[in-house]
């Protein structure tokens, strides 16, 4: 890893105060506000995490209900006996080590295989859960804490804050270098000695983690758990569309895709309810035909043309 | 015994989706996750023929078929063959078709829901008992079963015996090599691609006189039908069936006696399985 070089501190620096303006949302927004940053703090990390693996690896990942299931069952299960602070971790461990075990079953294969398990996982695992909940007798769980709007806010904040850093050493390191040559050819990279799965699998814990994790922080909101709220398929979906709308070949491109796609949401689920199946199909199909690479193309497309439209070419 | 026959009854009918499937996968190279939205088409069609007008859903079946045949043939030539020309190789066409076909299930989804609402649908057609060895089953379920059968047959028969059947055969082992001897790929590429979509409607018209569909299931039939597929070797007919007749048998086992909610959980266990020790599929060759 290289010293960091006087632009890398000053674009810390922005991150950091633009952190620190978005932390003071409770204070500006009503409740409404709140909500919506919610969200968007919620899909920013989800979708930044997924586009860390699925960027440079091009698998298309659809585990992240899975993962966040269980990440509201970790919370669910684990208030009654243990502190809270203990179950973001836990949660983030068991995100992980799920993960890893997908990654080892599927990861070796193509990439379709890959798709096909993580699109069946979180109906899976919803499944076994209400399997061995019929099985002892219980339904639902009742998540009951202090834990407000806010605090929830703040946790999501800090949780894409992380996860942004983390993308950004992994972009520094060893195995971000393996990954981008994954990404353009995955033969050379077996060629030049490069461990392919043991990279996928390594990378693929990320969103593991940081999807069960969110699923942990967002348990207290719902306060009454079942296995087909905790699992309902359509966040999967979500955030694939934010962070391919978006752009993965950057960091901050999820995060272009996750706002305007919040308010888009938004404002389809208040008029036209019943049609937002229909909405999340026409959005794959723009992204395919018309965005192949997100907004973060567009920009970078406009960039080049004011560029050369001044004769830096 | 019961379990026996009843699975063998529901493998037969999962092998004609399947087959469906391994048409678009395996020889016209597209995976298509929205197949399991042209089953349920194929249901809506013939749940509505049946209370409309009483026509039988064995008769529906002959307009299914090729309705869906030209519906999937326009879809191959408007949505996938412009991704089969930018693609660059194998892998970018794989994101870029799984992209598409799942945005145009969501889109399938969504307009039959507009359509014909959230409701489950289920219709009651010849729920007349027939004894089989000391036990009876459901006479839909026996018909199904049997239209399956000749339907599989007769599409086996065309594959290993005309002409455009080999063809369809070549272009699924060898592409490249098919265009040397005169087949015009990308046309038999969109043929096998329609003839998929038209044997997996005719599925979902025969499955729903048995089973309860509503406008959000088609999702699980993909995933059962992919699972099928690829147990039974990408391309591989032979296999399909076999893997139908397995799953068909499983699914009824776990039912009956562990839970009936387990059924797509019993699915997944296989795969994992097939996936850790056979990823080449039943009858498939290990490739490197």
């Amino acid at each position: 890893m290289s010293a960091l070089s006087s632009r890398d501190w000053g674009n810390l620096s922005l991150c950091a105060i633009a952190l620190a303006i978005a932390a003071c949302l409770p204070w500006t927004a009503g409740a409404y506000g709140l909500s919506i940053g919610v969200t968007i703090a919620m899909y920013t990390a989800l979708a930044t995490s997924w586009a860390l693996f699925s960027g440079p690896t091009h698998y298309i990942s659809l585990a992240s209900a899975a993962f966040f299931g269980v990440g509201t069952y970790v919370t669910g299960i684990g208030i009654q006996y243990l502190p809270y602070w203990t179950l973001l971790p836990i949660a983030g461990v068991a995100g992980a080590v799920m993960a890893a075990l997908v990654g080892l079953a599927t990861l070796r294969l193509s990439g379709v295989y890959f798709v096909i398990f993580t699109l069946g996982l979180a109906e899976f695992v919803r499944q076994i859960i209400t399997w061995s909940q019929n099985i002892s007798g219980t339904k639902g769980i009742y998540v009951l804490t202090s834990i407000g709007e806010m605090h929830i806010y703040w946790q999501l904040l800090g949780l894409a804050a992380l996860v942004w850093l983390l993308g950004w050493l992994i972009g520094r390191s060893r195995l971000g270098f393996a990954l981008r040559i994954i990404g353009d050819d995955e033969a050379v990279a077996r060629h030049s000695g490069i461990d392919t799965a043991r990279a996928k699998i390594l990378l693929f814990m990320v969103p593991g983690a940081v999807a069960a994790i969110t699923g942990a922080v967002l348990a207290p909101r719902y306060v009454y758990i079942e296995p087909s709220l905790a699992f309902s398929p359509m966040l999967s979906f979500q955030v694939v569309i934010m962070a391919l709308l978006g752009g993965t070949g950057r960091l901050w491109g999820p995060l272009v895709g996750v706002i305007p796609f919040t308010f888009l949401w938004e404002a389809i689920s208040v008029s036209f309810p019943n049609q937002t199946t229909l909405l999340l199909g026409v959005c794959f199909l723009v992204i395919v035909y018309l965005l192949p690479k997100g907004f973060v193309g567009l920009i970078d497309l406009a960039n080049k043309r004011m560029r050369s439209a001044e004769g830096y070419v | 015994m019961d379990i026996l026959i009843t699975g063998l009854l529901l493998g037969g009918t999962y092998a004609l989706i399947a087959m469906g499937l391994n048409l678009q996968y395996g020889m016209a190279r597209i995976m298509n996750l929205a197949n399991g939205e042209m089953l349920v088409a194929g249901g809506f069609v013939a749940f509505w023929f049946w209370t409309g007008s009483q026509i039988s859903p064995l008769l529906t079946v002959f307009v299914v078929a090729p309705v869906a045949f030209l519906l999937n043939w326009l879809i191959y030539l408007i949505f996938l063959r412009p991704l089969v020309k930018r693609a660059k190789s194998r892998g970018q066409l794989e994101v870029d078709s799984i992209l598409t076909t799942f945005g145009l299930s969501f889109v399938a989804v969504g307009l039959m829901l507009a359509f014909f609402g959230g409701d489950y649908f289920s219709y009651s057609y010849l729920s007349e008992p027939v004894h089989i060895l000391g036990d009876t089953y459901g006479a839909n379920r026996v018909a199904a079963f049997l239209a399956a059968v000749v339907i599989c047959g007769l599409l086996w028969l065309w594959l290993n015996r005309s002409r455009a059947g080999m063809t369809i055969r070549a272009i699924s082992v060898a592409p490249e090599s098919a265009r040397l001897v005169g087949i015009d790929v990308r046309r038999t590429a969109a043929l096998a691609f329609a003839l998929g979509g038209a044997v997996t409607a005719t599925g979902g018209a025969l499955i729903s006189t048995f089973l309860t569909l509503d406008a959000s299931t088609g999702v699980i039939f993909t995933l059962k039908a992919l699972v099928i597929v690829i147990m039974g070797g990408v391309g591989d007919v032979r296999g399909t069936i076999v893997a139908a007749l397995l799953l068909g048998l499983l699914e009824t086992f776990v039912a009956r006696l562990v839970d009936p909610g387990l059924t797509l959980a019993a699915a997944y266990l296989l795969f994992v399985v097939i996936l850790l020790f056979r990823p080449q599929g039943l009858f498939g060759r290990p490739t490197t």
